[in-house]
Formats: C-alpha cells, structure tokens, sequence
C-alpha cells in the first residue's frame, strides 16, 4: 500500500506501524460522571465497518507523523490521510 | 543419441554447444535451448514420476505451466528441487536429476503404487489409515510423505544471496508478447516511464514460437526489432527473466527477476531480485494458455500440448516426435499439424472433436473429424492411440489441444471475479480490476494476432494520454488474424481407462466424480478434497477440465460451478527471495554499545536484549562456572565500586515550556513539581490501568527532561508519547526526541563509587552528598572539559551514580572509569549481577512488568495519582483490579536454605495440591544471593503482605519440582535502604 503523508507525498507502507481506530484520539473526561464508563468505551468498543474507516497510521521509518488515515477496510483504497495532530486540534483537543 | 530430434531453422545459436547432464547422461544442446528443448531435442521422453502413482512422466508444455517435467537442478548445496525444465535456460555443465522414484527412473519401484491405483482415489489417504490414531504422525505419514511428492532440499543453507528493490513507472506492462510490445512501444514513444517485463530470456511471447508476420517481417525478427528499439530508450526498462507474480494494492506490484539462474556460477552476484513495483497504471500482456483434453491415459510422455509441440520445433528447431498425431477441439490445433509438417515431420493423423475440417492437411496425414481419441499405449513413451472408432494409429508424439485459456490469474489478486466467455469456451478478465490495471491480448480474449497487436497499441495510446503524454505518431503493426475457432470439448466419456485432469497431482476424470459423488461439489472444496489444482503449477493446464467435469456431474453450466480464487504468486518464487537479505544475524541489526570492543576485550559474555547485546558477566582467569564470576561481581559491588553498561536503556529528550506539564499525563505518579536538579522514578500504565513501563526522568531545566524507559520498550515507548503528545493533547508546549544513541550510560555503583567520580568529574564539581544528595541530577564535565550528565540514583541499592557522556566519548569513558577505579578495587559487572542486585532490592523489572500487573500489585498503587488526569489512571480504579485478594508482590526464600528457587513456579498454600483452582501466583525472578548465602526470589501471590512469614509450595511442574518457601520482604538487603543515601 502506499500511504500519501501530507508532508512528505507518497510512501510505502511498510514505513508505517498502524495502530487502529482514529477514534483513539477522542479521549474522554476523566472527571466525567460516568468516567469509567466512557473509558471503557473508548477502550474496548470498535466498530468494524465493511467500507470506509479512519485509522492511526504512525511514520516510525520516517518523520514520527501519527496520520488519520481513511481507508477502505474492502478495496483499501485510501481516500483521504490528515495529520492526527491536526485532527486532533479539530475535535477541540487542544483546548 | 545426439541431438537425435533436432531439425532445421529455430532461434538457437548452433555455433554454441553446451554439455549438460541428465541423471548423469551426458548430453549437448545449444545456446538458446531450455533444458526441456535440449531434452526433446535429444530424444528424451520419461523425464519424471508423478506425485502419487509413480506414473512416467515426460515434458507435457514449453512454459511456466509445466506440471510434469520438473527436475532437481544443480547440485550440493546448490541444489534446488521442483525446477521446471521448461523455464530453465541450458548453460554448459548444467547438471539436473529426475524426481520422485527409487532406483533407476525408468524401473522405479515404487510404480507398483499405480497397480494399486484403483484403491488410492482421492481421500484415500484419510479414509484409510484412521486407525489406531498414533500411527497417523509417527508411521503412515512419514511413509506417504517419502513415497509421495517432490523433489529433495539439500537440507543446508542457501548459498546464493538475494536481493530486493523497489521500481517506480508511469506504465508497467507486464509480458512482452505482441500486445505487450504494441503496449510497449506506443507508451514509451509518448514519454512515459515504461517497465517492460517478461518471464522469458527470450522476449516475443508467442511471436517467437509461430511463424507469423508482422509489419510484413517474420514475427520473431520484428520482436527482435522492438526489444532493440525499447532497449534504447532511456525512459524504458526492459525486465527479462522476470516473473510478475502479484497484483497488489494501490498499483503496486510483486516481481522476481532471475539474475544468475541462467550461468554456472552466481560469481557471487544476487541470484534473485524481489521487485516491488510502484506503477500509476499497468497493462496486463500476459497472453494465454493452451488446455488439454481428457481421455484413456493421456498422461504417458509424448503427449503433449498442442502448442508446445510447435514452439518446440518453431523456436528450438526440435521436434518431439518422428510421427505425430494431433488431437483437438480447434483450429489452434491444426497449426501444429502445417508447422510440423513444413519441418519435414511425419504427421500421422489429426484428429478433430468437430465435424467439418477447418484447414487443409498436411498431406499424408489421417484426418478424423468428429471423433476423438479414447485411450493410448505405451509405457516410457506413447506408441499408439486408439480412436472411438477403435482404430490404432501408430505415433510417437501426441499434440493434444482443448483450447486456450487467458491467463487471468492477476487480474483476480483483488479478488476480482473472471467471466465467461462461450465463444472461446474460457473465462476472460471480469469487470473489476486492481486498481490501474487494464488488460489486453489474449489474456483480454483476444486470441488472434492482429487484434492482440491492435488492443495493446490502443490501450497504451488512451493510458499514456490519460497520464498526460503527449500523443506521438505511433503505427499500429500490421498482421493477419489466423483462424481461431474453438467447440467446448472437456473430457472423452466412452473410455474405461483413467483420464488425467491434473499430471502434478495425479487427479483424475474419476476423481472429480468421486468429489461430486461425496457431495464436495464447491470448487473450493473440489479443490481441497482431489488436490485439483495445487502444487508448483497451480493447475495452470489442468483447472478448466476439473471445473468442466464437475460442471457435467451437477448438470450447471461451467460460470454457475466458478473458479477458485486466483491469489499471489503466479508462479513459486523462492523464500530465500522473500527473505532477501534478511538472513541469520541479518533478520535484524544488532546494536553495540560504545564499550562492548572493550568489553570483548574483557573476556564478557554477552546477551541479547531486544536487538542489543549486552555484557552478561566478565569472567576472571580461574573461574569455571558463571555462578563464580556474578557472585564475584555482586559481592564487590556491595562491598566496593563496580561499573556497568546502561546505554541501552531508552533515553528521550523532552523539551518544551509543557514538558512538566505532559510527563505529569503520561506517568501515574507526580513529575509537575519535580524540582530542578532532581531525578525522579516514574511508572506509566496503559490506558486499561496495567503498568506498561518504569524509568527514571531527571529534570535539567525548567522547560527540559531527559526520560529513561526500559531497553526492551525504547521503541514502544516513544511511539506512545508521540500519540499522547500529537493526537491527545496537541495543545501542549512539548517535543519529544530520541536519544537513546546519542548518549553512552555508565552507573557507578558502590560504597566507593563517589571516590571514584571524584576523580573523573571535574575538580569545580561538588559531589559530596550534602551538594549533590540521592536523586540530584546535573549537567557537568568530566576529564577536563568533556560535557557529561550526572544522576545519583540507584538500581544496586548501594551509594551510586549514573554518569553519561556523548556516545563517541563512551569508550574513553569506561576505560577512564576502570583506570580511575584501579586503587578502589572496582570491577566491571554485566547484566546478571545487575539482576542479582535489584532481586535483593526488590525492585520490580521486566519479569514484574509483565503486562497483566497493576500498579497495586507491584506494591505502587499509592504512586498512582488520582488528583490528575494520567494514562491509565481511571480505569486502573476498577473494582477488579483493586480486590482485597489481589496479587502483591513479595519476597521468597527457600525454608530449606540450599533449595535452589526456579522463575516461573506457581504458588500454593500448603496441604493443597498443585492444580489451577489452587493457584495463587506465581514466581517471576529468583537469583542466588551471595550476600544473604542462599536463593531469593520475587513473586505475586494473592494478599502477599498479609501473609510474611507463611510458608507456601513453589510448584514447578515443567520441571517437577515442588519447593517450600517462605514468604518474606521483597527487600531482602537493607531494607531501610541506608546505603545509598550516605
């Protein structure tokens, strides 16, 4: 597969380490009511879509980007890769 | 016999001799030969024995489908099995034996298996020997496994080397028959990036191996023209010898190229290349295949396809046969029979399934139309074939064509399905392709020449323009579309003799029907329960005829009973290739710490740990026993100064102005108010609460930290604090880097080691303990002006130091520190003493971090801080993973103080037997203490600290034993831990 880095253009997989759901990066509360709760959630529950899904991809043989990838998990084509940095300050992170 | 059914004409170089040997017969060819062309051309017919009948076998195709003629090539250590003749380019001395029988080939004695064949229908083996049970892998295995099968490994090291690569294109064009040379030359004259690559020496495809014209010239010279044209193009590389064996994702491909396998000797070049091929499109060329047609023993040797037969005699100027025959289902066929013929061969009948002759007959030739051949006689080499009709025609050579069909293997490796096609009776490319991928020529269906000729230059003219090349004059070559018509003709019914499908696996017409009759009537399932189809060939000639007989037997149509899935590779390529050069200590690289020359030097043994190796102990001249030499090195540690390597420990710099602020997220325990100057020991937990890895962190400056993780999890650990630092907390002032290889580590550890500093640091560094006191960290010099970074913190729980130095200064640094040492006593001591010391210190490692402990466990549950927001540390607050009955972590000493203690034994109270339910933890490091005299150990057991002084069983049933200990404090020396504060 090749992974196209928004800073550094096309690459080989094989770069790469992947990690897994970019839901990763919605870390909840610890001092939500329910925390442990949500934690749990954040922790063990996945979806397993059959089509698209964004993932953690992390450019260890490279410039140690963690990437949101969005691949399709049935052709694996792959649509779209941000910086998870930026991703992350998206979804108010860095508040 | 020399060169006996060598004709004229050919694409050999006659000039060229080459010897070579067969089963020790010495034999000549020619440059230009296959070791199958040089075969047939010498009048060899049995060239092997088939996989489970030991039937003769001789070379039944002329290209990478070979299912029969496969040959052990070379010898020794080079000797590689399973080759198939009819890819191997002959060179002088060429050294190859036959396969799979026991004695002489042609009086193998295990040929009786095929009087037995009536019993040995598929299944057979596993319907038969059931019982008793124990004998299936110690007796009946073993005895199939020597009978049956292929060729022999040497059983040593593979001397060649291999390597891998990348290739990147605009255009891959993957074959270079007439489609992938029109392909060719049209998208390269455009400009773009051409990789032109075929599984031939010889490129041309099938033009080398017919006698058509192109551009009014003969189709071999006008290949010859193109490669020279392509060859001389800069944009365009011309990959021969070179095999495409998958279609991967995003326009990447898998290829091999063979670079040495043609010559007697590598010279100590790469044997192989593994390509990787980065193509933004890619035309598949791959041409077709020819299928056979079942009938009463069509596997003898001399039975061939059809036009294998020709490019025997077309390209190799040798012919299999002195009177041929032919047998077929289309027109293809007949070519055999005018091209044989134009060589002066004998044609003895042509034998055609269909009714009306399509083409004129050699003359001197039977023809039979509408009838077909039902059996055939002839033990080493086909004699004679007997029609429907139950006439006999004598013959030496019988061409047998069932059609062809388009090679669509890569276009399947996305799981893409092919579709069928009745007018040429084959399945053709479907709609859904890899990624970029296009397919022409006979591989797309088109199986004549001027179409396939026509597809190929159309396809690279709309595939160059669609990359944005510029369109330039580029002529369609010209050519003839010879006659091509085909009648589905599977299998001949009315025969009692056995109908081979698949040669490689011995299945036959019998088989498929059985497989139907026992209800594996999938092909998936046809495939597994006959073997149909597996092996070095993949069921290339084969396939098409099971699919038909079990489409017969069900009473569906041939794209209603499908095809298997067509997966990677296309053909077997080597795992040393695979493998490239990661071979032995290569797999991965070992990394060594700036002293280990030094430590060599010493005399140390060493260990791997991760990719490092580490010195394990130093032995002494007189010391015969490892045990010696570590309790020798703990003792006067404890009683002295003694040096050990630390550089492997992972060091990452952290910077930034919220540096304090991120250690405080990542580690359980408080860093935000570490003071400036001071180190620190932290534990960090995974997010589900379970400790991940500990390290010490010291504080340079307010805005900079440099974190030590364990060896083992450098690489692990960075990883995790770039996802914190970048997806979690982007917002965060902070920068992490790696440096683990830019500082050389050393601790110092003894009651003397602060004598010994005191001569390496520099004369204005205080380090007495009221200036530089336990966990007091610091910048400094050394040896006169050399940068260095001082830690007081202890692992040995002695008064000790860790000092660094830049990595290039690491080995001045040890052998200054054990100069300095000199009038201290002070030794080296290597990674065992370091364990035996922490074990007396109780301090938890590798074995304690094991990755199902929490922080309350490890007796850390207090460091966990639940006034922050750490990783891990809401959901380490789960009720399992604080249970009154949890496990702690404590001490053991043997009550029988000679009693060895073993890691990995399981506790038990006493009285109760040594079973799962009775389990209560287990022990996880033990070491012989020369200070207290006898064995130590750490280990979890349930309610540990309530139960000091409690004798329990250390059961160890791996090694049957069973030990009483007693439980004890993990802090076996010092417990009040003076020494190191002094």
């Amino acid at each position: 597969m090749i992974i196209n880095h928004p800073l550094l253009g096309p690459r080989d997989a094989s770069e790469f380490v992947y990690l897994g759901d970019a839901s990763l990066i919605d870390r909840p509360d610890w001092q939500h009511e329910n925390s442990q709760q949500e934690f749990h959630n954040y922790l063990y529950l996945r979806d397993n879509p059959a089509g698209e899904h964004r993932e953690l991809w992390f450019h260890e043989q490279g410039d140690r980007s963690w990437l949101v990838v969005t691949r399709n998990t049935l052709t694996h084509e792959i649509s779209k890769v941000e910086l998870a940095r930026d991703v992350a300050k998206e979804r108010g992170r860095d508040k | 016999m020399s060169q006996s059914h060598r004709i004229d004409g050919g694409q050999i170089d006659r000039s060229k001799t080459l010897s070579f040997f067969f089963n020790d017969q010495r034999l000549d060819g020619y440059a230009g030969d296959t070791l199958a062309s040089a075969l047939v051309a010498n009048g060899v017919k049995l060239v092997g024995r088939s996989f489970k009948y030991h039937r003769p076998r001789g070379i039944f195709s002329a290209g990478s489908e070979e299912p029969n003629a496969l040959v052990q090539l070379r010898r020794g250590t080079f000797q590689e099995p399973n080759t198939r003749a009819t890819v191997a380019e002959l060179f002088d001395g060429l050294y190859a034996t036959s396969q799979n029988h026991r004695g002489p080939l042609k009086h193998d004695l295990l040929a009786i298996n095929d009087f037995f064949s009536p019993f040995m229908s598929a299944g057979f083996y596993y319907k038969t020997f059931m019982w008793p049970k124990a004998f299936w892998e110690k007796i009946y295995e073993p005895i199939i496994r020597s009978s049956a099968g292929l060729g022999r490994l040497s059983g040593k090291a593979d001397p060649d080397i291999y390597d891998k690569g990348f290739l990147h294109c605009d255009v891959l064009i993957i074959g270079a028959g007439p489609a992938g040379l029109a392909a060719a030359l049209r998208a390269a004259r455009s400009g773009a990036r051409v990789i032109l690559a075929d599984e031939d020496f010889q490129p041309g495809g099938r033009l080398n191996t017919e006698t058509y014209s192109v551009d009014d010239t003969a189709g071999a010279d006008w290949a010859s023209t193109a490669i020279a044209e392509l060859s001389s193009m800069d944009n365009v590389r011309l990959l021969t010898r070179t095999t495409v064996y998958g279609a991967y994702d995003h326009g990447v491909y898998g290829a091999l190229e063979s670079r040495t396998d043609h010559l007697r000797d590598s010279g100590g070049k790469p044997r192989q290349i593994l390509w990787r091929i980065c193509s933004r499109r890619a035309i598949l060329c791959a041409g077709s295949t020819e299928r056979s047609i079942a009938f009463g023993n069509n596997d003898r040797p001399g039975i061939m396809m059809a036009g294998s037969v020709r490019a025997y005699a077309n390209r190799w100027a040798a012919t299999p046969g002195k009177r041929v025959a032919v047998f077929t289902n289309n027109d293809d066929g007949w070519r055999t029979a005018t091209d044989l013929a134009a060589h002066g061969v004998a044609i003895s009948a042509v034998i055609d399934t269909r009714d009306k002759q399509p083409l004129a007959a050699p003359s001197g030739a039977m023809i039979a139309m509408g009838s077909t051949v039902t059996d055939t006689k002839g033990r080493h080499g086909i004699r004679s074939i007997t029609l429907a009709n139950g006439q006999t025609i004598d013959c030496d050579c019988l061409a047998v064509s069932g059609g062809w069909n388009p090679n669509v293997h890569l276009t399947c490796h996305q799981r893409g399905r092919p579709q069928w096609r009745d007018d040429l009776a084959a399945f053709v490319p479907g709609g859904d392709l890899p990624t970029g991928m296009s397919v022409v020529g006979a591989a797309n269906g088109a199986l004549t020449l001027s179409a396939a000729l026509k597809q190929g230059h159309d396809e690279a003219g709309s595939v160059a323009a669609g990359l944005g090349f510029k369109k330039t004059k580029s002529a369609l070559p010209k050519a003839e579309d010879e006659a091509a018509e085909v009648a589905a003709f599977w299998h001949v019914g009315q025969s009692n003799a056995r109908a081979w499908i698949d040669q490689q696996n011995d299945v036959t017409v019998k088989d498929v029907k059985l497989s139907h009759q026992e209800g594996y009537r999938s092909v998936e399932h046809l495939k597994r329960y006959t073997t149909l189809g597996m092996a070095t060939d993949q069921g290339k000639t084969a396939n098409m005829l099971g699919l038909a007989v079990m489409a017969e037997c069900t009473g569906r149509s041939i794209p209603e009973t499908g095809t298997t899935i067509f997966r990677p590779p296309y053909s077997p390529v080597p795992i040393g290739a695979l493998a490239g050069r990661a071979r032995g200590k290569d797999f991965r690289p070992t990394r060594l710490s700036p002293s280990h020359e030094w430590a060599e030097n010493q005399g140390a043994t060493f260990v791997e740990t991760g990719q490092w190796l580490r010195a394990q102990w130093f032995p002494k001249p007189g010391e015969t026993n490892w045990r010696q030499s570590v309790d020798r090195e703990a003792l006067q540690v404890r009683s002295a100064v003694g040096i050990c390597d630390v550089t492997t420990l992972g060091k990452i710099d952290v910077q930034g102005r919220d540096a304090a602020e991120f250690l405080n997220k990542v580690y359980a325990n408080g860093f935000a108010k570490l003071a400036v100057g001071k180190t620190r020991y932290g534990l960090m937990l995974r997010e589900d609460g379970i400790a991940a890895d500990d390290g010490t962190t010291a504080r340079l400056s307010e805005t900079r930290f440099v974190m030590t993780t364990t060896t083992a999890n450098a690489v692990a650990i960075f990883r995790h604090l770039e996802f914190c630092r970048q997806c979690l907390w982007p917002g965060l002032d902070v920068h992490l880097i790696s440096a683990t290889e830019q500082w050389a580590q050393y601790a110092v550890a003894g009651p003397k080691s602060r004598d010994l500093l005191r001569k390496i640091v520099d004369a204005d560094i205080d380090i007495s303990n009221e200036a530089f006191p336990f966990m007091a960290c610091g910048e400094i010099t050394v040896c006169g002006g050399t940068p260095a970074r001082l830690f007081r913190i202890s692992f040995s729980g002695e008064l000790a130091y860790e000092i660094a130095v830049p990595t290039r200064y690491g080995d001045a640094m040890i052998k200054a520190l054990m100069k300095a040492g000199e009038e201290f006593d002070a030794i080296a001591y290597g990674t065992e003493a370091l364990g035996v010391l922490r074990i007396e210190k109780g301090h938890a490692a590798g074995n304690e971090l094991c990755g199902q402990t929490t922080a309350c466990d490890l007796g850390m549950g207090r460091m966990v801080s639940k006034k922050k927001d750490t990783i891990g540390s809401t959901l380490s607050e789960r009720v399992d993973l604080n249970r009154e009955d949890g496990l702690t972590l404590v001490g053991f000493a043997p009550v029988n103080r000679d009693d060895d203690l073993k890691a990995g034994a399981h506790f038990v109270t006493k009285g109760n037997a040594a079973t799962t339910q009775n389990d209560e933890g287990w022990m996880t490091s033990v070491a012989y203490s020369p200070s207290l005299g006898h064995s130590i150990g750490l280990g979890f057991i349930k309610r540990g600290h309530e139960r000091m002084g409690e004798i329990v069983q250390a059961a160890d049933l791996l090694r049957g034993m069973n030990t009483d200990v007693e439980i004890v404090s993990p802090h076996f020396f010092d417990p009040e831990g003076e020494r190191l504060r002094v």
